[in-house]
Parts: structure tokens; C-alpha cells; sequence
């Protein structure tokens, strides 16, 4: 039964993370293809890892298995979120469909500071409103 | 049973490796290599598990481990990196 168990988790979490690397390669821009490898990856590794701790049903592994899994679940968002910002700043090109740049605007590019609600130049972006509830001074240190 | 799925996800896995590669030797700019090279940190974790399972060999789960610490390290070193040069 245990055996059946771990089979299904480990093939799934290959597929899942097969699925990720296919994603790499055929998403649009640097922003879609990040959001395959934290979810898809990180839930693929969770599988296979349930899986071996299923499959030994020995406590040491279990428990190593699970620190892994709360390590990856921890680490990957963290991770993608700096390259992301990392990415912003050097100013990876958008997808041509992207309909809506939050950020656009809201980055000091020289401090690296993020601030809610920046003067706008006229040119750069007439059409962006200040997002409702927003506080004027409100300023965040990264 | 086990063996054999196990030997399939270590196939699947490999070609996924493949395809990482494909996008660290294309990706345009260098955030695209980095996340590559991430996502080939996480499926080396899988491949590590499913030879752990081949070989019942628990003991390579600790390598998954340092594996996984190692990925998230370098990962946020290079982020940094490129931050730093984008200010400079």
C-alpha cells in the first residue's frame, strides 16, 4: 500500500516538475517563466519527497524529508522574489501582452526604495491612478 | 512497482534537466540563466530523492539537503550580484 503511495507521489512530483522546466523554456518573459519554477518545482520536489518519506517509513528519514520540504517551501519565495526585483531594476523586458505594470512608477531607482505613491511625469504614465486607500507618505524601506 | 517508477521520474527528470539547459544557454539576459540555473538546484533535489528510492539508500536524502541550501545561497548571491551591478 505504501509502496502504491509513494509510486503516485513520485511520478506526479516528476511531472510536476517536468512540467516546470517545459514551462522555462516556453514562457513568454522572465516574469511568467519564475512563476512556473517557485510554484511547480517546489511542488513537484514536496511530492517526491513525500514520497521517500512514505517509502522508507523510517522516523529519521521521515523527518529529514519533512525539513527538506520546509526548507524549499520556506527558501523558494524568498529566492524568486529577489530575482524578480533584481530583474525589475535591470530592466528585463516585459511581455509584449502584459496589460498592467504595478510597479511602474512606484520604484525609486536610485535609493532602491519603494514608495506607494510617487509623482508621476506626465509623459511617463497618464493613465495610471493612485491605488485606492493609498498613504501619501507611506515609503518602504526594501 | 517502486523501481520502475522510480526509474520513469528519473527519465522524466532528465529530460526536464534538458530543457533547463536549453534556457541557461538561450535566456536572453542574465536573470533568465539565473532562474534556470535555480530550477536545475531543485530538480537536482528530485533526481537525489528518486535515486535515494532506486538504491534505498536514505542516506542521500542528506545531500538533498545541503543541496537545496546550497541552490537557495547561490541563487540569492546572484541576485544580489545583478542588483549591484544594475546600481553601480
Amino acid at each position: 500500500m505504501s509502496d502504491a503511495i509513494s509510486a503516485v507521489l513520485l511520478l506526479s512530483g516528476s511531472m510536476f516538475m517536468f512540467l516546470a522546466a517545459v514551462g522555462v523554456v516556453r514562457m513568454p518573459d522572465l516574469f511568467t517563466r519564475m512563476q512556473t519554477t517557485t510554484k511547480s518545482a517546489t511542488l513537484g520536489a514536496g511530492c517526491m519527497l513525500l514520497a521517500a518519506a512514505f517509502y522508507f517509513g523510517d522516523l529519521g528519514v521521515t523527518t529529514r524529508a519533512l525539513a527538506v520540504i520546509a526548507f524549499l517551501f520556506l527558501t523558494a519565495p524568498v529566492a524568486a522574489h529577489m530575482i524578480g526585483r533584481a530583474a525589475y531594476f535591470v530592466g528585463v523586458p516585459l511581455w509584449e501582452g502584459t496589460i498592467k505594470d504595478e510597479l511602474q512608477g512606484h520604484y525609486d531607482l536610485r535609493t532602491h526604495t519603494l514608495i506607494s505613491d510617487m509623482p508621476v511625469s506626465p509623459g511617463q504614465a497618464s493613465d495610471l491612478s493612485p491605488p485606492l486607500g493609498s498613504n501619501p507618505k507611506g515609503q518602504l524601506k526594501h | 512497482m517502486l523501481a520502475t517508477a522510480a526509474i520513469l521520474a528519473l527519465g522524466v527528470l532528465s529530460v526536464g534537466l534538458l530543457l533547463a539547459l536549453v534556457r541557461l544557454v538561450r535566456g536572453p539576459s542574465l536573470p533568465d540563466r539565473v532562474v534556470a540555473l535555480d530550477l536545475m538546484g531543485t530538480l537536482a533535489v528530485g533526481i537525489i530523492t528518486a535515486h535515494a528510492m532506486a538504491t534505498q539508500q536514505p542516506v542521500f536524502l542528506d545531500v538533498a539537503i545541503v543541496l537545496a541550501l546550497i541552490a537557495f545561497l547561490g541563487t540569492v548571491a546572484f541576485a544580489r550580484y545583478v542588483e549591484r551591478r544594475a546600481s553601480s
